[in-house]
């Protein structure tokens, strides 16, 4: 978990929930997702399962794309992702 | 003669579902999660037959997640919703007329430490909007009620109890496994967030369902595995039923008002054809907001297995009360809960009507049933005046 950062308030232009989702659900949507954002825009991925801690953050790094950081609530977690490419 | 008058155990497979069928138990066998061309292909059909079931309904093909069965939506619906909203509340209301799958699992659900209201219904087995109103509280966050009930035919006032629903922020689900297919159903006008359906019921295959589920709506899933259905329900994908309820979702939606026309004609015929043929029969149910296809009866002093026994012989096929009532030998819940006392519950005969039925079958039944049920009522022990008897 080397790249966990918290953020707040961080503004999504594409929200994707897929809480009581399992693996891999949170990187095959995080994938696809991402195809259909613009380079810049910021997506918001909402889930409950807690392997995106580690998984979210390394498909980033891999993928060279910008992982801004989680945010933490009473139910989920919402990581949010810049596409930069 | 051969009179197929039992639609609500399961319709007949059309022809032309199964031709689509067939390449996808032969050739066309992939498993559409496979990345090359075999598996696309069924992804393909897999995704054409989304859109056409949400045509059927009136949804976005995102919004449909297919399953095995009616059952297993029914299944789904309940228990997903009220898990997912337990930090809101704990409280989730039926009516008492639901098909067993929606009861047992709110039965489940109750074990776990859920608080189950099981609504009333009145003589018709209609729910009455004011009394879901009533029994609302803060902890409700789910309600579901069967569109149309297959063992009475009558249609429930979904779109009151939408609008309830939605005024409450509760949840709202339809059970229309009997309905869909066989009379206009829009889930944008019925108000519903969750409605389950059954291929089988309109002509399709059996071993298809499907629950639509509003976007944006959290379910938990009941079946835990791969990726398919959006990670929401796993297991490989039954890629020839799916593309089987795809094209009879397409049928159903363009025949519909003449498949209800025909069905509602010999309905009536029927009706009125036992209705004055045999003495001490009940048409129950509601006699207008009804299934067209759908009579059902009560005969007095006779048991339902024995008539469907003698209709089998006379190759006419019915029902009576529910799947479960009828295996169990007990009077149904469904017709208990409309008020009706258990010796007549026992004397219930359903028929249902389907697209290939003829008017020579309907007159058939109307000649052959009324002296069946003389011949049980000679050998009852339960004759006319039994009750003062005793």
């Amino acid at each position: 978990m080397t790249n966990l950062k918290f953020v707040e308030n961080v503004k999504a232009d594409i929200t994707e929930d897929i809480v009581y989702m399992m693996c891999p659900m949170h990187l095959l949507k995080l994938q696809d997702t991402i195809k259909t954002a613009q380079p810049g825009q910021v997506i918001e991925i909402i889930t409950d399962y807690d392997g995106a801690l580690d998984d979210i953050p390394k498909w980033c790094e891999q993928h060279n794309q910008e992982f801004i950081g989680v945010e933490e609530d009473d139910e989920s977690f919402k990581f949010y992702i810049r596409r930069l490419n | 003669m051969r009179a197929y008058f039992d639609h609500v155990a399961t319709n007949p497979l059309d022809p032309r579902v199964l031709e689509a069928m067939l390449p996808y138990f032969k050739d066309e066998f992939g498993n559409a999660q496979s990345v090359y061309d075999l598996g696309l292909r069924a992804r393909d059909a897999i995704e054409l037959a989304r859109q056409r079931v949400a045509s059927l309904i009136n949804c976005k093909p995102s919004e449909i997640i297919f399953t095995s069965s009616g059952a297993e939506a029914n299944n789904f619906a309940i228990r997903g919703i009220a898990l997912a909203r337990q930090n809101r509340g704990k409280h989730i209301m039926v009516s008492r007329v639901e098909h067993h799958s929606i009861l047992n699992s709110a039965r489940f659900l109750e074990r776990s430490g859920f608080e189950v209201t099981f609504l009333p219904v009145d003589n018709y087995g209609m729910v009455d909007p004011e009394t879901v109103k009533k029994f609302i509280t803060k902890e409700t966050t789910l309600i579901s009620i069967i569109h149309a009930s297959s063992e009475v035919g009558t249609i429930q006032p979904l779109k009151e109890i939408g609008k309830i629903a939605k005024e409450h922020d509760i949840v709202f689900h339809t059970d229309a496994v009997s309905s869909t297919g066989n009379i206009p159903v829009d889930v944008q006008e019925l108000g519903v967030d969750l409605l389950s359906l059954a291929a089988n019921q309109f002509y399709g295959p059996k071993g298809a369902g499907a629950l639509y589920v509003r976007e944006g709506l959290r379910i938990v899933p009941l079946i835990y595995g791969g990726v398919q259905e959006g990670g929401r329900r796993a297991g490989t994908e039954n890629v020839p039923a799916i593309v089987g309820m795809g094209v009879a979702a397409e049928l159903a939606k363009e025949e519909l008002i003449e498949r209800m026309a025909h069905v509602k004609g010999l309905r009536d015929r029927l009706v009125v054809g036992l209705t004055s043929h045999i003495e001490d029969i009940q048409y129950t149910g509601h006699p207008q907001e009804r299934l067209p296809g759908h009579a059902s009866f009560l005969v007095e002093y006779i048991e339902g297995e024995a008539m469907l026994l003698m209709l089998a012989h006379k190759g006419i096929y019915a029902a009576s009360g529910s799947a479960c009532s009828s295996k169990a030998l007990k009077a149904s819940p469904v017709l208990l809960s409309m008020g009706i006392p258990s010796h007549l519950a026992q004397g219930s005969v359903v028929f249902t009507l389907g697209k290939d039925n003829t008017l020579e079958e309907v007159e058939y039944c109307i000649e052959e049933f009324p002296k069946i049920v003389e011949r049980l009522r000679e050998i009852s022990p339960f004759k006319k005046g039994w009750q003062q008897a005793v």
